[in-house]
């Protein structure tokens, strides 16, 4: 009884934990807004592992995604339940903010999943480099198309998103933002294990191995990649959304090609195809991030660096195709990763 | 298998009427015709680069004909995806071995059965009771079919790491997953040793006794296929230079000009 | 009307004429490697400030005369820059193909590599941005109307010319018909005697020394160095290789003016921001109507 629901259990207290340590400030804001940065980055790398790696397709254009998510919640929620000098006064009483914004963000995941058509479709006759040149031609068209919106903000950016984060803690007094983070992580984790685990789901590896062979062995690889294109991209926007009310501004900079380097980096380290890889690489990469902050620009000259000798002598990621549970058997007990 | 010798009565299997097919200016498939009633086991043979694959591929939807009808179980294929064709009972079987080679054996003939998966992305994310029971039956049939083709010992392998003829099997295990009522073999002996080929024979003949279902093959040994079909197309390309069963082939002058050469040249 | 088509087509030509030979190196090194060298644009970055210290170095430390330095520049950026190319190959990408590791991580190395480069760049030559010496004097023409300068006119011929070298190179030599060979079956060459590793060398020199020389030409154009300035035009210059179709040199050639053909275009038409909007989204049309490119062969799966 204890063994099924243990990882439930784990789960809860670590965010009871979580929510306590934010509410009784134990933590710096800026080590809470790193953990929160991890949460995020965790959704990005989980759902482009699940094209990249598991559908064996090479998008770079994840930012894009993120970007349309991002920009969707923020203006969804600052017109609805903040005053702001384009959408004018709020719509809905500031009370029901709380109640309003997972909506918000899952609004901002169904917008981004509709703008990954613009990559699906395509998909079913153009493979491998093409595709890679259509995700980043649509990374750019949407940043650009962003910045040629001027009344919001074009490439000034966009903010008001503080504004909702503090309604929802008028409402009820919590660290509301970490414990959205906490959820929408798990959430995202959870929907991709179910999926690549299920006989449905599985048609996606099909694909990456044979696509031939999926395809007469009755996979409808068409549905396939639209589904599996617009949960990856859906997700990605939940983690733009997530991202924007942490920073309370978006601008459509942030959401460029070197953002989705970024993404793509976590990816390739943790190993293709492997769930925990992604969510590891995207806690190590996180941490180190922040680490080699006082190395300013040098940062950017360590942190490649790093990654190409982790790369030399791991030139399958740190995980492989393998997940914890392949490693570390007595982990089955508890959870199985696939 | 003639039209003549059908009874009215019995939907055939597979029906082809005036099938070409085209690539540029070669024709790989000319005025190709053939009924297979239910539970025959045919043969189709040919010199190499005959036609003999682009038919299969023809039938199985992977090309749309130049011009001609398929017809699988009465159902006319025009228009249609390779995976809706599998779903109107046809499974194959591929002359280089195309497994799943980074998926378990089980995986490989579970996700055979993807077609016929009465639920979608969200009964699989919600994990509805349909989701379930149908995961639950798959995984039966999957452990059970393996059982069958005493493959159960490597349910958890990959395979990429069986040994040549085990992976030839496993994939005829595969093709039957789906519960086809058509199985076409392409080359199902291409590479294996006589031991295997022997093996081979008789699992064919099996599977055609056990499972319902009428199988097509291609293959270059001569002795599979005088032992095990009942009757035999032999084209040469693209064109059906002669048909009948086995003995009436192996003395047929125009089979043996299309492989041996002409005496007269 | 005719004089602005004509001017537009001048600026195009010179425009593309970067794309063009940035995109010629993307190819080269996919067709031979099936690799997106994404540090690309980077090298040409590098190519471009290595020109800026060689022609520094010749025009007030040596000062000799401008048309010399130009002589002297053009050949010596070129050779140090495919250095720059070929060491990245032979210390990043090498050890790594040799290990078998998927190709995409070759691309991400690449990526890295690319970052190192700017970031590098960044830190050791700070943030201000640097001008570019003048070596010649252009002069302005004004043909009917049409304004252009030399400069403008030698950067397309140049252009032009070494895409009919290395087209020579690439269908009539030995190296390039082993290059051409490995793009084909990269198992079986070996087999045949041939010295994969040092055709890749000759590919990365090839390459890169069209970075390079795409380097000095956009910085004689626009005379205004900053550490950034490789990534946007590399990225793009890609996306004309793969519209041309990735691996064929024609392609990659009429891409890269393809591409400078519709940017001038939008901005002659719209407002500049809408520059990448517009010029990304017909990419995205004429990929969807030829998905392997211009030049490209639809790749038929056999079974």
């Amino acid at each position: 009884m204890f063994r099924r629901y243990s990882i439930q259990l784990i789960l809860v207290v670590g965010g009871g934990l979580l929510t306590y340590v934010a509410y009784e400030e134990l933590l710096n804001l800026y080590t809470l807004s790193v953990l929160m940065f991890m949460g995020v980055n965790i959704i990005l790398s989980t759902s482009l592992n699940l094209v990249n790696g598991n559908m064996g397709e090479f998008s770079c254009g994840h930012a894009g995604f993120m970007c349309v998510g991002a920009y969707v919640s923020s203006i969804l929620g600052v017109w609805l339940f903040t005053k702001d000098k384009v959408f004018g006064a709020p719509i809905l009483d500031p009370e029901w903010a709380l109640y309003a914004f997972p909506f918000i963000i899952l609004a901002g995941g169904v917008a981004a999943a509709l703008a990954g058509l613009l990559v699906a479709i395509p998909s079913y006759k153009t493979r491998g480099d093409y595709l890679a040149i259509i995700t980043i031609a649509a990374n750019y068209i949407v940043i650009s198309a962003i910045e040629n919106i001027g009344s919001i903000g074009g490439s000034r950016g966009f903010m008001g998103m503080k504004k909702v984060v503090n309604a929802m803690g008028d409402v009820v007094d919590l660290p509301w933002m970490p414990i959205w983070v906490f959820i929408f992580t798990i959430f995202c984790v959870w929907i991709i294990r179910r999926y690549v685990s299920s006989t449905f789901g599985k048609g996606v590896n099909a694909i990456c191995q044979d696509e031939v062979a999926a395809e007469i062995m009755s996979v409808n690889t068409n549905k396939i990649k639209t589904v599996t294109f617009m949960l990856s991209s859906g997700l990605a926007g939940i983690g733009g959304g997530l991202f924007a009310y942490i920073i309370g501004y978006v601008n459509p900079g942030s959401f460029n090609i070197l953002k989705s380097t970024e993404v793509l980096v976590m990816v390739y380290l943790g190993g293709m195809a492997s769930l925990s890889g992604a969510v590891l690489s995207a806690v190590i990469f996180t941490i180190m991030l922040e680490a080699l902050r006082p190395l300013q620009i040098i940062k950017w000259v360590v942190i490649p660096l790093l990654l190409i000798i982790v790369m030399q002598f791991r030139p399958e990621g740190i995980m492989g195709n393998k997940e914890l549970s392949d490693i570390f058997p007595w982990m089955k007990r508890f959870y199985r990763f696939k | 298998m003639n039209n003549s010798n059908l009874k009215p009565d019995v939907q055939p299997v597979l029906e082809i009427r005036n099938l070409i097919q085209q690539f540029g200016g070669l024709k790989a498939v000319s005025d190709f015709n053939v009924c297979l009633e239910p539970g025959g086991l045919i043969g189709l043979i040919g010199p190499n680069g005959a036609g003999k694959t682009t038919v299969f591929n023809l039938v199985s939807g992977f090309y749309q004909p130049t011009s001609g009808e398929i017809l699988i179980n009465g159902v006319n294929t025009a228009g249609l995806k390779p995976h809706q064709v599998t779903g109107l009972g046809v499974a194959r079987t591929f002359q280089n071995i195309r497994l799943w080679n980074d998926m378990s054996v089980l995986d490989n003939i579970r996700v055979a059965q993807h077609g016929k998966l009465p639920y979608g992305f969200f009964h699989a994310i919600a994990r509805s009771g349909r989701y379930q029971s149908c995961e639950r039956q798959i995984e039966e049939d999957a452990r059970e079919l393996l059982e069958i083709f005493v493959l159960q010992d490597f349910a958890d392998e990959f395979p990429k790491n069986l040994p040549y003829g085990t992976q030839r099997k496993l994939e005829i295990a595969r093709a039957l997953s789906s519960k086809p009522s058509l199985l076409l073999l392409d080359e199902p002996a291409a590479g294996l040793n006589s031991a295997d080929v022997k093996e081979l024979i008789r699992l064919i003949r099996w599977i055609h006794e056990q499972f319902d279902v009428t199988i097509w093959m291609i293959e270059h040994h001569m002795d599979v296929m005088m032992e095990l079909c009942t009757y035999i197309k032999v084209i040469d390309f693209g064109e059906t230079i002669a048909e009948g069963v086995p003995v009436e082939i192996r003395n047929h002058p125009a089979v043996i000009t299309a492989y041996l050469g002409d005496d007269n040249i | 009307m005719l004089v602005a088509i004509f001017q537009n087509i001048i600026n195009a030509l010179q425009w593309g004429s970067f794309y063009a030979l940035i995109a010629l190196g993307y190819t080269l090194v996919y067709g031979v490697l099936t690799l997106i060298n994404f540090a690309h644009g980077d090298i040409f970055m590098v190519g471009a400030y290595i020109a800026f210290f060689v022609a520094t170095f010749f025009l007030t430390t040596v000062g000799v005369p401008g048309w010399v330095a130009l002589a002297l520049t053009i050949p010596l950026t070129m050779i140090l820059t495919s250095m720059v190319g070929v060491a990245l190959e032979r210390v990043a990408y090498r050890p790594l193909r040799r290990k078998g590791a998927n190709r995409l991580y070759v691309v991400i190395t690449a990526l890295m590599c690319g970052l190192i480069l700017q970031n590098a760049n960044l830190a050791l030559l700070g943030a201000s941005r640097k001008a570019f010496p003048s070596m010649i004097t252009e002069h302005v023409y004004n043909v009917g109307g049409v304004i252009f300068t030399d400069l403008k006119i030698a950067v397309i011929v140049t252009t032009i010319l070494s895409f009919f070298a290395l087209q020579k190179i690439v269908t009539k030599t030995k190296v390039g018909m082993a290059m051409r060979a490995i793009s084909y079956d990269k198992f079986a060459v070996p087999l045949m005697g041939v010295p994969i590793d040092n055709i890749i060398v000759v590919t990365f020199v090839l390459g890169s020394g069209m970075a390079g020389l795409a380097g000095i030409l956009f910085a004689m154009s626009y005379p205004i160095l900053d550490p950034y300035m490789g990534a946007l035009i590399g990225w793009k210059a890609f996306i004309a290789a793969v519209v041309g179709g990735i691996g064929d040199i024609r392609g990659a050639f009429l891409g890269g003016f393809l591409l400078g053909a519709v940017e001038i275009m939008v901005v002659a038409f719209f407002p500049s921001t809408f520059r990448d909007l517009i010029a990304f989204t017909v990419l995205l049309v004429i990929l969807a109507f030829r998905p392997t490119g211009l030049f490209g062969v639809a790749k038929t799966t056999k079974i």
